[in-house]
């Protein structure tokens, strides 16, 4: 076996590995050091991949030479390829970005275990991307989801706990949910290898504890990607996290669960249950509807500038969703495509915001006031990235909103309805954005306020070669459209 | 230079000019302004170095990058768009001149802020103009809304910055909501949002949806400023003059106008239009904002806001041009645009002089001010008359090809909104002309002043004798545009 065919192992294991070391590592400068370089060599092997994919090539792995669908299988095709492209890159991104706000926000002797639990949940979401075996991800997504509460509970703000809290419940009742499915289709096909379960669930399709488990898997999913009304938990969660934890969570964790729940519903479930695709948009065309018109609007409303950014968050799962539920080829495209460009626009925010964090004293709007004066190169990248969000034309946003609304428009007169709402949120995004800019642009710093300094130079390297993606990606988004295209063809394969 | 790196320079060289303007801001004031004259001159050489070879018939092209399969950014000059882009290259350098003269003599603050955005706003003007497809013009459209919303709330305060985000709220608002829609229907309808000679739409859409789908595009680009589309033009008026003179009589809103019938005449086809029932209430729609904005024109006290009226009402008469759907009006709809254009940033920077020699902006404040002003109030005539519409101006000859146009097409809505609109023009600039020249200073509240510093009395000067030339010289630009009707060099 050569190096190759390791890839997909390695993309787990080394995270998975280091972990333990870091937390050993001292001094605290050296922990970080070796998680970058984890996170760094999973974002390579990442890129390796993807464009591996990208080529037609298949990259699987069977674990310990034990064949599928007996042994655990890890497998990786352009879908999954896309996901492991943003968790890795999120991951180093904000570890590259964050290391100074990592210092101001967590007790140096508890960095080295804060380090440790990061690259625990890194390995974590990697490993759900790559796994080809229902019980293996729900293990990866127990992984991922501690360490995550562990990351989320690590900041100075107290009332980070009672969020996590809330996270950590919200969070196991979809773990279980998922598990409960899991658990009912092994009762009924003997297997948890995905490729394998779709074979056999034919066989028994139409039975209750089939129907029952994929309505377990997919409400346990939705709560974990916080699909509207689902969302409760994300709000606090992100917003009394600390920053550099935000930057990597808002940019991945949501769509991981997202990517379980269309991998199960389109590979497992599409040709075997009985009108499964309808039943599937009717269940979450409305609420993606009802999330990127509300979650948009509580954005509109919101002061504290994490919070605001969360509620868009919500908002843009739903725009995923909406493209997801249209169960045809342009609309999963456009809903993939959205997947990598939501996490630059979001990635690059929450670097912006990790940056003000360091000279600001409070991220709610009065709080920045006047903050393009001292700050103006943070603020310029903040600028990008919330266009980005907004989909103008020349970023990355523009291409998936493109594509959403093309895939949408080919609905007939419901698509016009669809078109509206999609519509009438990107101007409510226009308001968010914009009150946040023009906070920042026109108003006077509050007074008594010590004048700020510009970011560290480190924090504003990585917060503009985020917003520059999102600059190149909105030109050249051929490797996002490809992947996202045969991603989509993939998924659609599946349906009878 | 080969036609191809000429488009390619006049993009690059207002976003450069913009970089060198920032950098030498920093240096001096002196060197920032020269920065700004070369890069106006460099434009103009190289903008006005294209129209030969579009004369000839020539359509140089070049495509940029393809975004996604199928839609490129891609750049072709064609008539509409090569004199819109000679338009406004050429009164750029005079803005620029008449510019030093405002903010200096206005002590105005972030002036290298102003001059960079400046050279920004041209350079989207110029991607406007020689866009070659849907997604190219909405990029730069979008681009031009953005880099002058700074410009519009230039002064920072409680009151401009509300404006502005009437300004930005309602162009981003519209062209988000409802041109981008618009743009990707078009798109998935016809496989490409290519201009074309005699459009791109016909058989690809018929009945009611063809008048929905003008409507998204005459809405959508709310820079055309059809009612009720038009509150952010006079709430543009906090800008500087400068701004609302380039801007907002030239650049910004011939954008809109100049969209629309590039739309008009490339997307739909005039001939495809013309046959279709469900698009005539366009013109109906460019009529009543022609006469409702004139009378509330009328009834203004604030010089920039009733020729922020003005234009809105003039900016219909390029639509309802456009709309007439005849050869002779599609001439006069972009004769329109350049006439318009020298009158109205005639009158603008004789609003700002006056407001930079003498603070005044209210409409009572101006008797007797022309003897105090005459050069300025000479202009202003001049620019008045052009908007009238009475020889020699350049408004006349304008005029003169719409209303060929509607007795082309029997369309006695059209004619009628002309002629009246032409009496509530008169009604409403007449006056004010009358007071300057031969109402007497109010006395007690006078102020010793003369003209403005010499640069923007130079410029003023320049554009009025553009107003008065443009009536006898005007046979190039028809030429020229004769060319998008009569199908040469498609």
């Amino acid at each position: 076996m050569n190096l190759t065919e390791q890839l997909v192992a390695l993309q787990i294991v080394v995270p998975l590995l280091s972990a333990p070391v870091v937390a050993l590592l001292r001094p605290r400068w050296l922990a970080w050091a070796a998680t970058t370089a984890a996170s760094a060599t999973a974002f390579a092997i990442a890129i390796a991949i993807a464009l591996g994919v990208r080529e037609g090539r298949a990259f699987g792995y069977q674990m310990g030479s034990w064949p599928a669908p007996y042994g655990i299988e890890l497998a990786v095709d352009p879908f999954s390829a896309v996901l492991l492209l943003i968790i890795t890159g999120a991951s180093t991104f904000a570890l590259l970005g964050g290391r100074l706000s990592v210092d101001t926000q967590i007790e140096q002797q508890r960095q080295p275990l804060f380090y440790a639990a990061w690259l625990l949940g890194l390995a974590g979401l990697a490993g759900i991307a790559a796994s080809a075996d229902a019980f293996n991800i729900f293990v990866f997504m127990e992984i991922s989801s501690l360490a995550s509460y562990v990351l989320i509970a690590g900041g100075p703000d107290r009332r980070a706990l009672p969020s996590v809290f809330k996270y950590l419940i919200m969070g196991t009742v979809g773990a279980t949910f998922y598990l409960i499915g899991v658990g009912l289709i092994y009762m009924m096909t003997g297997t948890l290898n995905l490729a394998d379960m779709e074979l056999r669930i034919h066989e028994v399709g139409d039975q209750s504890p089939i129907l029952v488990a994929a309505g377990f898997i997919t409400v346990g999913l939705a709560l974990k990607a916080a699909v509207f009304p689902l969302h409760a938990w994300l709000p606090n969660a992100y917003t009394y996290a600390p920053h550099a934890v935000t930057v990597f969570l808002a940019a991945c964790a949501t769509k991981v669960a997202l990517y379980i729940l269309l991998r199960f519903d389109f590979v497992v479930f599409q040709q075997n249950l009985i009108g499964h695709d309808v039943k599937f948009s009717y269940f979450l065309m409305p609420l993606a509807v009802l999330a990127i018109l509300v979650a948009s609007g509580m954005a509109a409303f919101e002061r504290n500038l994490k919070r605001l950014l969360a509620y868009s968050s919500v908002a843009q799962i739903g725009y995923i969703m909406l493209g997801a539920s249209l169960v045809n080829h342009a609309g999963l495209t456009a809903s993939i495509v959205h997947i990598f460009n939501h996490s630059l626009a979001k990635g690059t925010l929450f670097l912006a915001v990790a940056c003000l964090a360091m000279r600001l004293d409070s991220l709610r709007l009065d709080g920045i006031a006047g903050a393009a004066r001292n700050m103006p190169w943070t603020m310029a990248a903040f600028v990008v990235g919330g266009l980005s969000l907004i989909g103008i034309p020349g970023t990355a946003g523009f291409i998936s909103k493109w594509y959403l609304i093309a895939a949408v428009l080919g609905e007939g007169p419901l698509g016009f309805l669809l078109v509206a709402a999609i519509v009438i949120s990107s101007l409510l995004a226009v308001v968010y954005v914009w009150r946040v800019v023009e906070t920042a642009y026109f108003q006077s710093p509050p007074d008594g306020a010590v004048p700020a300094r510009e970011a560290p130079p480190e924090m504003l390297i990585l917060t503009w070669t985020a917003a520059l993606l999102n600059v190149y990606f909105g030109f050249a988004s051929d490797l996002p459209l490809s992947l996202s295209s045969a991603a989509s063809a993939l998924l659609m394969g599946h349906l009878p | 230079m080969n036609a191809e790196t000429a488009i390619l320079a006049a993009l690059a060289i207002p976003f450069a000019g913009a970089l060198l303007i920032a950098l030498a801001g920093r240096i001096d004031p002196n060197l920032r302004e020269t920065a700004t004259m070369i890069t106006a001159a460099a434009l103009i050489w190289v903008v006005w170095g294209l129209t030969p070879e579009v004369f000839a018939g020539g359509r140089p092209a070049v495509s940029l990058v393809e975004i996604v399969p199928g839609i490129e950014i891609a750049f072709r000059v064609e008539p509409l768009g090569m004199l819109f882009a000679a338009l406004a290259s050429g009164l750029w350098i005079v803005n620029s001149l008449y510019s030093i003269g405002y903010m200096r003599g206005n002590r105005e603050q972030h002036q290298t802020r102003f001059y960079a955005l400046f050279a920004v706003a041209l350079g989207a003007t110029m991607g406007i103009a020689f866009s070659a497809n849907l997604l190219t013009l909405f990029l730069f459209y979008e681009i031009l809304t953005l880099s002058t919303y700074p410009l519009v709330a230039h002064k920072g305060d409680q009151k401009t910055v509300g404006s502005a985000r009437v300004y930005l709220g309602m162009l981003l608002a519209t062209s988000i909501g409802l041109f981008l829609p618009a743009v990707i229907w078009t798109y998935l309808i016809a496989g490409t949002g290519d201009f074309v000679q005699g459009g791109i739409l016909e058989g690809k859409l018929e009945g009611p949806l063809v008048g929905l789908l003008l409507g998204l595009f005459v809405y959508g680009v709310g820079k055309a400023a059809v009612m009720p589309v038009h509150r952010w033009l006079p709430a543009a008026m906090v800008a500087p003059t400068p701004v609302s003179a380039l801007l907002h009589a030239v650049a910004v809103v011939k954008a809109g106008v100049f969209t629309i019938t590039k739309v008009i005449v490339y997307v739909f086809g005039i001939d495809f239009l013309f046959a279709q029932p469900s698009s005539s209430w366009l013109l109906y729609a460019a009529a009543f904002t022609v006469i409702a904005a004139s009378v509330v024109a009328l009834r203004q006290s604030n010089l920039k806001r009733l020729l922020a009226y003005s234009t809105v009402a003039q900016l219909s008469y390029v639509v309802m041009a456009a709309a007439i759907l005849k050869p002779l009006a599609e001439i006069g709809a972009a004769i329109h645009m350049v006439a318009h254009a020298f009158g109205k940033i005639t009158l603008f920077f004789a609003a700002g002089a006056i407001y930079t020699a003498a603070k005044k902006t209210e409409l009572p404040e101006l008797r007797g001010i022309g003897r105090r002003m005459p050069w300025t109030m000479t202009a202003f005539t001049i620019g008045a008359l052009s908007m009238i519409g009475v020889p020699p101006t350049g408004g006349f000859v304008s005029k003169w090809y719409i209303l060929a146009g509607a007795f082309e097409a029997d369309n006695y809505v059209a004619i009628a909104t002309i002629i009246a609109s032409t009496a509530l023009n008169a009604a409403y600039f007449l006056p004010i002309v009358y007071m300057a020249w031969f109402a007497r200073e109010d006395e007690k509240t006078a102020v010793q002043h003369g003209e403005a510093p010499f640069a923007a009395v130079l410029a003023l000067t320049i554009t009025a004798a553009l107003t008065v030339g443009f009536f006898f010289l005007n046979g190039p630009a028809l030429e020229l545009e004769r060319q998008v009707v009569s199908g040469v060099g498609s």
